[in-house]
């Protein structure tokens, strides 16, 4: 018998070498130096609350396809030329930019970035395709059951708040016109209020500089501004959506959650990772590794800037839908009204402070997280803190935020699958409202 | 221009066989520990289709001194993460964790290495998982399997290269303990595997651990390798079938490549010619089918079905996709992807277009081996079926040092009337 081996005393969390500054025009420029692969990854986030989403996500796609110099192939050119690319993308909250490059081209990733910022033409060609190519790459995606769940959970738990759509109707973006894409470039893509993440082969303090020589000339300010907070979840009947045929039923339960900024946070994180936040939680290990019903079953806790939820997502074959339902109603109800035990806590905690690790083991990785928090006003050492809310949390912590977010009465919960063979079934579990796709 | 890595790399091998690759890389406090053997979907016997792929799964159901479940409670509780995956000529098994956490990563390694706990209830349970996996991946998503699925069979002739890895159902269903054990004693021997860790430890240190842990596993020889070689198509083949829930057409074609090992050379100007194609903008076939025809909304193209060019073994394939605009023809997208490849064939390409084209293939390699365990991961593969690790620091020098000439004589390779190709068609045509 081979005895497992203990852990070597851990390491602790290393924050990297960065510098910050705000320029003159109100952009934000956070440089974080990690000194691994020759390369730089580059994030800006601009606020974008309150905006219309369809012409947004056009100009996301068109905010590349030409300059008052460049055309679209050699914008797309010139990026190449340093290993580069540039992309942008939308959601309720901020519009994004993201974009990569060896190392000896930051500078002029930078110059083609201001030059685009700057000057970005919507070519009238070029808005006339990519209108029509965003609205066939929603109508695909909206043939996926994995975005029909989640359409139509978003539909129900924020009703009226912009939340509720977080992908424009393709119908709606073919009638973006290039004015509109001019006029919200004019209001939105400005550097007030944004901030510029660059993680890279760098000295922090000469990343700064170069984004503030090709930067500085960028100039306006945008509606400042952040989107209401999200109405609370109204537990009511499952809703059942129709899919006719499915092979598969999709479940997605929403639950309330602690803000990031809450005591909460690190308690119910915890708590959500016993439940199935990880493979070897209740959840997983029930439903996965013992019943066999479901590849990848998974909570997690999203937090947006407007609110914070704890979502819970399984696909498993149609015979056990209820089943799952059953399996899943019942590990809720057990975490809401039991203390968990002290290892199952200890596992989830030592899970958790890794995660905080691997999160900033790597350029994209880093870059990722720091535009994010950035997004919220706060900074990498923040990590730091949280770490150490997570190590202080007891057992009595984490029983106190199951039960008070995680009971499976405040649970919004949806199905989609084939009706015909789940509906009688849930309605043995759960009172059911079945919808039409 | 293009830079390189220099990462130090350590190789040996143990007394039974298992070979170790090794790199130190203190930068995160963190350590990649991926093991991968010399067995894919290619090795499965006719019957036990998608048996590669199941028998990962077994290797994460318990071993000689570890129950059902303790792996993922080990891995993830030293907070890690861990995974596996199977491959058309290997099967990975992996974990990212504090470095504290080495040794028992290795122990956890050597354990299945040594004697994974293959019962009838795990093998049950694990097949209805992977049933669920190939629902979730294939049966309940438009496109589920496409290309990588449903090409193959129509550029290859021959079980091992042309069958569904994921299997059937009724493969599946069939398989029994005995084909794993005995899958296991042929194909996990020490001898047909390579260890490889990558992160922050202490060399010296790590070579005494994995001794500890993987010199008592005992030597099984690896099986002789089979050899999957078939000839060449020499006309073109086409199919289309109907996916009830694609809401447009598609089109995929696949041609044979040079031996990505014996020729290397030629097939490093077929990875160069895929991007030059397919990457960005300002490439060959999104200008062409994209911007000038609007045939397409989107268009791909890379070498190896499973998307890495660095990670297979001779026969492998150039495959070139395309999401069609409604109402647009396959073959007319299929006609204008020949007339692209004749003209940089006929008539070549820039310098400039190449270099910019390597310098975007060099970032995503670099990129693609920032994480230590990707890095780990990739060195396993190159140490198992090159021997040779230290490929990772050269490889983006080596697409740099492609020339238009080579990049032209490949384009050349793939004609129409070797050309496999499949198209999806919509249940209902708008």
């Amino acid at each position: 018998m081979r005895r497992l081996p203990d852990l070597a005393p851990s390491r602790p969390l290393r924050i990297l070498p960065q510098a910050e500054r705000i320029l003159s025009n109100g952009l934000t420029v956070i440089a974080i130096a990690r000194r691994t692969v020759p390369l730089v990854e580059l994030r800006l986030h601009m606020p974008f609350a309150g905006d219309d989403l369809a012409v947004g996500s056009v100009l996301t796609q068109t905010l590349f396809a030409g300059s008052d110099k460049r055309s679209i192939g050699e914008i797309a050119t010139e990026l190449q030329t340093v290993g580069g690319t540039l992309g942008a993308s939308l959601d309720p909250d901020r519009l994004q930019i993201s974009g990569n490059c060896l190392f000896s081209g930051l500078d002029r990733m930078l110059e083609l970035l201001a030059e685009v910022l700057n000057s970005a033409a919507y070519p009238l060609t070029e808005v006339a395709r990519e209108r029509e190519r965003l609205a066939e790459r929603i109508r695909i995606a909206r043939s996926q059951p994995s975005f029909l769940a989640r359409a139509a959970l978003h539909r129900q738990i924020y009703g009226t708040h912009p939340y509720a759509i977080p992908t424009p109707d393709a119908a709606k973006v073919r009638e973006v016109h290039v004015d509109q894409l001019r006029r919200l470039h004019a209001k939105r893509v400005r550097p007030h209020g944004a901030t510029l993440v660059l993680v890279g082969d760098f000295d922090p303090d000469h990343a700064v500089d170069a984004a503030v020589r090709r930067l500085s000339s960028w100039s306006g300010r945008g509606p400042a501004g952040i989107l209401p907070p999200t109405p609370p979840l109204i537990p009511g009947p499952l809703t059942l959506v129709d899919r006719p045929n499915a092979v598969q039923s999709s479940l997605r339960m929403a639950l309330p959650a602690a803000t990031r900024d809450s005591p909460d946070n690190a308690p119910l994180q915890l708590a959500n990772l016993i439940f199935g936040g990880y493979f070897p939680s209740r959840w997983v290990e029930n439903i996965r590794e013992t019943m066999g019903y479901a590849y990848s079953p998974h909570s997690s806790i999203e937090h947006n800037p407007a609110g914070s939820l704890m979502l819970l997502t399984a696909e498993m074959a149609t015979e056990v839908t209820a089943p799952v339902l059953v399996e899943t109603l019942y590990e809720l109800g057990r975490l809401a009204t039991i203390p968990p035990r002290k290892e199952e806590l200890e596992q989830a905690r030592q899970y958790a402070l890794g995660s905080l690790l691997l999160g900033m083991s790597t350029q994209a990785g880093i870059a990722g997280l720091a535009i994010k928090f950035a997004g919220s006003g706060l900074r990498l050492p923040y990590l730091r803190e949280h770490a150490q809310r997570l190590t202080d949390a007891t057992v009595d912590d984490v029983h106190r935020a199951a039960a008070t977010y995680m009971a499976p009465t405040q649970a919004v919960s949806l199905v989609l699958g084939a009706s015909t063979r789940v509906q009688d079934d849930l309605a043995k579990i759960v009172p059911v409202a079945p919808i039409p796709l | 221009m293009i830079p390189r890595t220099d990462y130090h790399i350590e190789r040996f091998t143990l007394a039974n066989g298992l070979r170790v690759v090794l790199n130190r890389d203190a930068s995160v406090p963190l350590v990649g520990v991926a093991v991968v053997y010399d067995v894919g979907v290619r090795s499965e016997p006719p019957g036990r289709t998608g048996f590669a792929h199941l028998f990962e799964h077994l290797m994460f159901q318990g071993s000689a001194n570890l129950e059902k479940l303790a792996h993922f409670r080990y891995v993830q509780g030293a907070g890690g993460t861990f995974n596996g995956s199977t491959h058309l000529d290997y099967t990975d098994y992996f974990q990212t964790v504090p470095s504290n956490a080495l040794e028992r990563m290795m122990f956890l390694e050597a354990d299945r290495m040594g004697a994974p706990l293959l019962t009838e209830e795990n093998l049950r349970n694990q097949i209805d998982v992977v049933k669920e996996e190939i629902r979730v991946n294939v049966l309940n998503r438009p496109y589920g399997g496409f290309p990588w699925l449903k090409l193959p069979p129509v550029l290859f002739d021959t079980f091992p290269n042309a069958h569904d890895g994921y299997g059937s159902f009724a493969d599946l269903e069939a398989a029994t303990v005995e084909d794993a054990t005995e899958f296991f004693q042929r194909f996990y021997a020490s001898g047909n595997a390579v260890l490889s860790i990558a992160g922050d430890f202490d060399t010296d240190e790590a070579q005494t651990l994995v001794e500890k842990h993987f010199g008592a596993i005992p030597a099984r020889p690896a099986a002789a390798r089979s050899l999957f070689a078939e000839p060449d198509p020499t006309n073109a083949n086409h199919t289309d079938y109907v996916d009830q829930l694609a809401p447009a057409p598609a089109v995929a074609a696949a041609w044979r490549v040079p031996d990505p090992i014996g020729q290397f050379g030629q097939y490093l100007a077929c990875v160069v010619l895929a991007e030059v194609l397919t990457d960005g903008e300002a490439s060959r076939l999104v200008r062409r089918l994209v911007r000038k025809e609007r045939m397409v909304s989107s268009v791909g193209g890379y070498l190896g079905f499973m998307g890495d060019p660095f990670d297979v073994r001779h026969p492998t394939a150039l495959v070139l996709q395309a999401y069609l605009n409604p109402d647009e023809s396959a073959e007319e997208v299929l006609n204008v992807i020949d007339e692209e490849l004749t003209r940089l064939a006929m008539d070549g390409l820039t310098n400039s277009e190449l270099t910019r084209i390597s310098n975007r293939i060099a970032t995503n390699l670099l990129r693609s081996t920032d994480a230590v365990i990707s890095r780990a991961v990739r060195m396993g593969v190159l140490e198992l079926q090159r021997a040779n690790p230290g490929l990772i620091n050269d490889l983006p020098q080596l697409i740099g040092a492609v020339t238009v000439e080579d990049v032209q004589s490949a384009a050349a390779l793939f004609p129409p009337h070797s050309r496999a190709s499949i198209a999806v068609r919509p249940q209902i045509s708008r």
